[in-house]
């Protein structure tokens, strides 16, 4: 039986030291008409070498595309290292490190990762990660009306931030009496409409707790960080930054935006670390980030590891500020998680090892370089128009003249994942694409996508409509 | 000695990053990061040797074993991660037309639907990323079913004192208050005082089973009536699944909501601190409160059902529906040991906790529960040696670390003084639980002659006791330069 080593031998001997005549007796306790006599709806199980066929068939299924999409999750090259190290069982099998003489090797992987992430946010403290980006938000929405002394529970929230981090968002606050009021966003630029807000801080701003400020935006768009951050202090609240993490190592870290002086930079940071050695793998496990101020340490949810020292005066490394949690704080708790990424963690803080300050500005700026690129040429497609004229890093949104889903259709069956469809989330933008190039795309890969393009616009112009742009795979 | 210690300025790693690096001439000046984040410059091969020689600072179930009661530590099999990482599942983009991904997505549905034989709930959703994350869910639907029906006077949810930390916290998330009933000296929850609870404000009450005692709840039926009579939910907490696995079925004795772990019961791997999952299963009249994304099958098309299809759900838990690579990990076991193998795994879960707590009574260890049969988990507590020796339950889990076993979970239940907490699980063999026996004993021997010895321990791992007053009090949790 899989991965159950015992003899008959051993189950007679260890029945006899119980004084059981069974194992079924063991479950005495338990109603015996609640018993269900197994799991006939399940087949039966499979070897390994079975289970392989079986997976290895439905991989080959799905296959590969040249993949364009963006919109929250990043193709990033991954070194190899990274994840042979991550997958060495004494990190991948190891458990939550609560002891902490047993847990010394992923322990000060935490605090290098802290570090690290601390250093990318230009803010004081990192904890040990959260599940994901749009839970590490809306974490960051709660500790922020938390930290509030006035007891404002209003958050405003941009309508330039990743639609489903704002979902995510309202699922974990709303019961809890906190209500998010959206900013809208320029049209010409794609960014957050400081009039707009200035408008609402004529409407009695003072009763918001924090401004949520994404960079780059949902559309790839620079937004205006300095002077929203600035906004934000100046009306007493909590500027929250919500950052693709690779972007920092070439855009102004959120503890250095808006004007120089002690209140400068964001106060609370989170993002989604996926851009960091985890793969994209249909969507999870990634992991969420947060940095703030040290002032602000205490509200912070989720694990953190400090260092200290050891009987014999030697560093060594322990979780800390435990009271702040639930297994210790129960109902007073800062957050009920109970977790962190531990495994992606590891991964992002071997990538970024790996990479180094140069190395991860320069896969930043590739895929800045590259995402240019692809712009260059499908705007040169007839039928293609650029949507907004703010600065990109490695996303942007095209609108094209065909039915947005006809188009992808017509790319997915030349293998190309042509971009995610704005319409869904933005009525208003329902003929645009958000496309996005990495490091990993050749100039070949752009080649293909822009001849792609202009085949099925061309064909489909002067079709009639409903009739397909081409012929399908 | 830190990764940033090893560090020296323009070592790089170079095949990891493009050679040349382009300008970002069009974007503005101020938008620009002025200096280098602090990420070490070092070599491939620093790398490599720096995180191989940190992992070998671990404990981990590849090179001991965990009788931690309540995380379920038992073996990871490495086929789990090696198909789950096949490089088609890796690469796929999470907002790929579906049409890109029917494998991927069969295998997720076919999950689904072990799930939900598993439990005996009429539906389940695999979007909660954790244990904690699926019980916020539970309670969130909960809520949503009482909002949806304008019952809302029902604000208090009701935890027994044993419950995990997680519950109360969850039910505060949930914006309700908790009510904390006792446990009787059986390890049951007292239903006296449960009924004394009950009522109009009652939302619901959360209950884990086998409880955190390691023993089975004999009236769980009357618990879950007496809740239901008084118009309130009941939320099964699945952390201790193994015990039950093609036992009984939460579905079955009458619960509303239950959440699994499956980092537990389906062995995907604990990484030393996450990913986990915590699917949510659900009874005929909480679904149309199940979080989004879950899995639908039209005539053999498998797609996401959305808002558009759940317009009463508590919503989306995550940017992109859960964590797919621990649940294709869950689906591989689950393939590997088909339903019979399942119900084995309660079976042998149970006898491997039978048999170390029957030896360890023999050896002169006192049981919390002497009386109760074993679930897949029971307690030792060690008061009377801490009264005669001084020696805490803490200490003595140090010094276990020092014969090469992990120690049990500590102080928790708090209901028991001084107790630790053991599950064996089903993966581990007699020899091993014999030799845990034997340092258990040794260890005990320890504390009446050499107490010094235990008081300081671990003495062979990588760090001597840690001072944590120290750690909370100098806050250090960022590295800088000297």
């Amino acid at each position: 039986m899989p991965f159950i080593p015992h003899t008959e031998a051993d189950v007679a001997a260890m029945l006899a030291s119980i004084g059981a005549p069974s194992t079924d007796a063991l479950f005495d306790e338990i109603p015996a008409d609640l018993n269900c006599g197994g799991l006939p709806g399940i087949p039966e199980g499979l070897s390994e070498m079975r289970v392989n066929r079986l997976m290895q068939g439905r991989a080959a299924q799905d296959g590969f595309y040249s993949n364009f999409i963006g919109a929250g999750a990043y193709e990033h090259h991954i070194p190899a290292a990274v994840w042979q190290i991550v997958t060495r069982g004494e990190f991948y099998s190891a458990y939550t490190p609560y002891q902490a003489e047993a847990s010394q090797g992923t322990l000060q992987l935490l605090y290098e990762y802290q570090t690290m992430m601390a250093s990318l946010t230009g803010l004081d403290v990192s904890n040990a990660s959260l599940y994901d980006g749009a839970s590490a938000l809306a974490e960051a929405v709660l500790m922020a009306v938390r930290a509030n002394k006035a007891g404002c529970r209003r958050v405003l929230m941009p309508a330039t931030v990743h639609p489903r981090y704002q979902a995510v968002t309202r699922t974990t606050v709303k019961n809890q009496n906190i209500e998010l009021v959206s900013v809208p966003f320029d049209a010409a630029t794609g960014i957050t409409d400081i009039a707009a807000l200035e408008a609402m801080s004529d409407a009695d701003a003072s009763q918001y707790a924090a401004l949520v400020i994404p960079q780059p935006n949902f559309f790839g768009a620079l937004e205006s960080v300095d002077t929203l951050t600035d906004w934000a202090h100046a009306h007493n609240m909590l500027a929250i930054a919500v950052v693709n993490p690779l972007a920092l190592a070439l855009l102004k870290p959120p503890g250095s935006w808006g004007v120089v002086g002690k209140n400068q930079g964001a106060d609370i940071a989170v993002g989604d670390g996926q851009p960091l050695g985890v793969p994209m793998s249909s969507g999870g496990p990634y992991f969420g980030f947060m940095t703030t101020r040290q002032a602000l340490v205490r509200q912070m949810p989720g694990r953190i590891v400090g260092r200290t020292v050891d009987l014999d005066g030697q560093p060594g490394f322990t979780l800390t500020l435990q009271a702040r949690e639930q297994h210790i704080r129960r109902s007073k708790a800062t957050s009920n998680i109970c977790t962190n990424q531990g495994l992606l963690v590891t991964a992002a803080t071997i990538h970024m090892s790996l990479l180094g300050p140069e190395g991860l500005k320069s896969v930043a700026l590739e895929s800045h370089a590259k995402t240019r690129a692809l712009l260059d040429k499908l705007l040169a497609v007839p039928g293609v128009e650029r949507v907004f004229n703010a600065p990109f890093f490695h996303e942007a949104v095209i609108r094209v003249k065909t039915p947005v889903d006809d188009v992808l259709r017509a790319l997915r069956a030349q293998s190309i994942l042509g971009g995610y469809a704005l319409g869904g989330d933005y009525p208003e933008l329902a003929d645009c694409i958000l496309v996005c190039a990495t490091e990993t795309k050749t100039d070949d890969d752009l080649e293909q996508y822009r001849q792609q393009l202009q085949r099925i616009l061309s064909r489909r112009n002067g079709r009639e409509p409903g009739v397909p742009p081409c012929a399908y795979k | 000695m830190l990764i940033f210690e090893h560090a020296h300025p323009g070592r790089r790693a170079h095949a990891q990053a493009p050679y040349y690096a382009p300008l970002a001439d069009d974007l503005p000046a101020d938008m620009l990061r002025q200096s280098p984040p602090l990420l070490p410059e070092t070599s491939e091969l620093d790398v490599v040797r720096h995180y191989t020689g940190l992992s070998q600072k671990n404990f981990s179930i590849d090179t001991q074993f965990y009788p931690l009661g309540s995380c379920t530590m038992k073996y990871n099999p490495r086929a789990c991660n090696s198909l789950a990482m096949l490089p088609q599942f890796l690469a796929r983009h999470p907002l790929a037309d579906v049409s890109t991904g029917q494998g991927f997505m069969l295998s997720l549905y076919e999950l689904q639907e072990m799930l939900k034989e598993v439990t005996g709930m009429a539906a389940v959703s695999m979007a909660p990323m954790a244990g904690a994350h699926g019980e916020f869910a539970g309670v969130a639907m909960i809520r949503a079913y009482h909002d949806a029906r304008g019952d809302t006077a029902r604000r208090e949810i009701i935890v027994p004192d044993a419950a995990h930390g997680t519950n109360p916290a969850t039910a505060t998330m949930c914006g309700y208050v908790v009510k904390e009933i006792p446990t009787d000296r059986q390890g049951n929850v007292d239903l006296e005082a449960l009924q004394a609870a009950v009522g109009p404000h009652t939302a619901g009450l959360m209950l884990t089973n086998p409880s955190t005692l390691g023993v089975f709840e004999k009236t769980i039926v009357e618990i879950q009536k007496i809740v239901h009579q008084a118009g309130g939910l009941t939320y099964y907490d699945g952390a201790n699944l193994n015990a039950i696995l093609g036992r009984v079925r939460p579905g079955d004795m009458g619960f509303d909501v239950i959440h699994m772990n499956l980092h537990k019961t389906f062995s995907t791997p604990h990484g030393g601190g996450g990913p986990g999952a915590g699917p949510v299963g659900v009874s005929e009249r909480l679904m149309p409160f199940l979080p989004i994304p879950y899995v639908i099958n039209e005539r053999d098309f498998y797609r996401w059902a959305e808002e558009a299809e759940a317009p009463q759900s508590i919503g989306r838990m995550s940017a992109f529906g859960g964590n797919m690579g621990v649940l294709l990990r869950a689906y591989i076991y689950a393939r590997m040991l088909g339903g019979r193998g399942m119900q084995r795994v309660a079976e042998f879960a149970a006898l491997n906790a039978n048999y170390l707590s029957a030896e360890l009574k023999k050896a002169g260890f006192e049981l919390a529960f002497p009386e109760r049969r074993a679930s897949h988990e029971f307690i030792v507590t060690l008061k009377k040696l801490k009264d005669e020796t001084g020696i805490s339950a803490m200490d003595f889990a140090k010094r276990l670390l020092d014969y090469g076993f992990h120690a049990p979970t500590t102080y928790f239940p708090m209901l028991v003084p001084e107790c630790l907490l053991i599950e064996p699980t089903e993966t581990e063999s007699k020899e091993t639980l014999d030799a845990f026996v034997q340092a258990m004993i040794a260890v005990k021997r320890e504390a009446e002659s050499q107490p010094d010895l235990v008081k300081s321990a671990p003495h062979k791992l990588p760090s001597r006791r840690l001072d944590d007053v120290k750690a909370a009090r100098e806050l250090d949790l960022v590295w800088k330069a000297a």
